[in-house]
């Protein structure tokens, strides 16, 4: 079984892992959305991200949106595999897809973001 | 609410995401704005452009009125051919395009002239900017003359069809016609539009309705664009995808091919107060033996023009947009020389390129130059436009 996942409004994804992070991706419904991405920016692991606020930014050939962190803490890593692969957001948005993963302050922050259920009612899919 | 064109709901059904443009319901794309693009460098590619205004100007004095009015020459403009032009009028600051005050550029235009009527009297056609189309419809029924001159805005009545890119006439050297423009002219209308040189425009018909036809575009490639009527342009433009194989392109896409062959937007590139000179649009405008509104602001201008348009290439696929600043770094210390018009990433470079207007003391140099990108410096290098130039297809 997948562990849930929660959703921020602003479509990012987060997930609790085993040791206590939790892994922040972008939805699949935000990355079709986007199209035609070009270019990615992390940040650097050691960090500090905190919830609502930006962390990195995503750019297609459009336009340039900010990536906002769905919880507050410490990048403990970055998938640094992603910039020069941006189609796996698409392929593998839950996966291999992953952005950066969070040592967060305080995990019941997690319980502010929408469940799957919500989400998919907001992008009215559900 | 936006206004819808004529082929409107085919976009809906079809995929196309919808936005307002200028005040136009268009698709900005229905796949992806790199397949788009790159469909129309290989092959054809089709798009909407009925949101163009489109004014009709006829008369005995139609040409003496044109001339007035436009920077480019128009009494030596044939029958059969178009030019693109700018439109200077003397505008307040409002909307309202009063008189005495400064010159500005209304909008660029192209300006067609089809064949005159029996009793001698000329035809135009002028295509203007969707932003600027009442504008500009305005400011020059302000200036008609009493007689001799009839203008009509014929934009919503009509629509306006682009069908761009190498493969739009099909294989032209093997005389096998299989391309788009194939499924909608007959064999002999081929070959005349075959023949027409860039910027030339043949009346024809369509199942026996009058269009226009120039060998015109705004994406670098060979092409045409069709003016036809409203009710025509659905069944045209479908016949054009699936039996001609054209694939539908949106505004997204159209930017970026337009951006590759450095053609200027109107609102970028070129603006109310832009130096036409600087902007590398020196071409457009006629100064000699020439009175047109503004001619003489515009000659003082021609001779202090200190700025130029280049071409800057970055590094990155990370692409700087309109109003970011250009940087000389000397000796450590850096110094504002420019600003960005318009940046996109490329599909056909892979890379970030974008026009931007510069301090003439930096083009030719050996400059170590910077764009700030939100607030990160990417290296850039100026280069020759325009950044696509198509290959010589037969």
């Amino acid at each position: 079984m997948e562990k849930s996942r929660r959703y921020a409004k602003s479509h990012e994804w987060a997930r609790l892992e085993d040791d206590g992070s939790v892994t922040v991706g972008i939805s699949a419904y935000a990355v079709e959305a986007l199209t035609d991405l070009v270019f990615m920016q992390l940040p650097d692991v050691g960090a500090t991200v905190t919830a609502g606020e930006s962390f990195g930014e995503i750019e297609s050939v459009k336009a340039v949106s900010d990536l906002y962190a769905p919880i507050s803490g410490k990048v403990v890593a970055a998938n640094t595999d992603l910039p020069s692969q941006l189609e796996t957001l698409g392929s593998d948005p839950y996966g291999s897809g992953w952005v950066i993963r969070v040592q967060p302050d305080s995990v019941e922050q997690l319980d502010e973001l929408m469940n799957q259920e919500a989400y998919d009612k907001l992008i009215g899919g559900g | 609410m936006p206004q819808r064109t004529p082929l409107a709901e085919w976009h809906e059904k079809n995929g196309g995401r919808m936005v307002d443009f200028a005040g136009w319901f268009m698709p900005v794309q229905y796949s992806s704005i790199v397949s788009e693009h790159l469909a129309t460098r290989e092959n054809a590619g089709i798009f909407d452009v009925s949101h163009m205004g489109r004014v009709a100007i006829e008369g005995n004095k139609a040409v003496e009125w044109l001339e007035s009015m436009l920077t480019r020459q128009v009494s030596d403009l044939p029958v059969g051919r178009a030019r693109y032009t700018l439109i200077t009028g003397v505008a307040a600051t409002d909307d309202s395009v009063e008189l005495d005050g400064i010159p500005v550029i209304l909008d660029d235009a192209l300006v067609a002239r089809l064949a005159d009527h029996i009793d001698g009297s000329q035809r135009f056609i002028l295509v203007v900017n969707a932003s600027n189309r009442q504008r500009v419809v305005r400011w020059l029924e302000s200036r008609l003359p009493s007689e001799g001159v009839t203008m009509k805005d014929t934009t919503v009545e009509s629509a306006m069809i682009a069908v761009q890119g190498p493969r739009v006439f099909g294989h032209k050297a093997a005389h096998v016609f299989e391309g788009p423009l194939g499924s909608v002219f007959g064999e002999k209308i081929l070959q005349e539009l075959a023949a027409l040189p860039n910027y030339g425009v043949l009346e024809t018909q369509v199942s026996g309705e009058p269009v226009v036809v120039s060998r015109t575009g705004y994406t670098g490639e060979d092409g045409v664009e069709i003016i036809l009527k409203a009710s025509q342009s659905q069944g045209l433009w479908q016949r054009l995808v699936q039996k001609g194989g054209a694939v539908p392109c949106g505004l997204g896409s159209r930017d970026t091919l337009r951006l590759e062959a450095a053609m200027p937007l109107y609102g970028h590139e070129l603006c109310e107060k832009t130096d036409p000179f600087s902007a590398g649009l020196g071409f457009a405008v006629n100064l000699d033996g020439r009175d047109f509104p503004g001619t003489e602001e515009l000659r003082t201008r021609r001779d202090a023009s200190d700025c130029r348009r280049v071409g800057l290439v970055f590094e990155s696929r990370r692409a700087a947009r309109g109003g970011d600043h250009v940087m000389e770094i000397q000796n450590g210390t850096d110094t504002v020389r420019g600003e960005i018009t318009s940046g996109s990433f490329s599909p056909t470079c892979e890379r970030g390129i974008a026009l931007a207007m510069v301090d003439r003391a930096v083009v030719g140099q050996e400059c170590e130059l910077e764009v700030l990108v939100r607030g990160v410096r990417l290296p850039v290098k100026i280069v020759s436009l325009p950044f696509y130039r198509r290959p010589r297809h037969d």
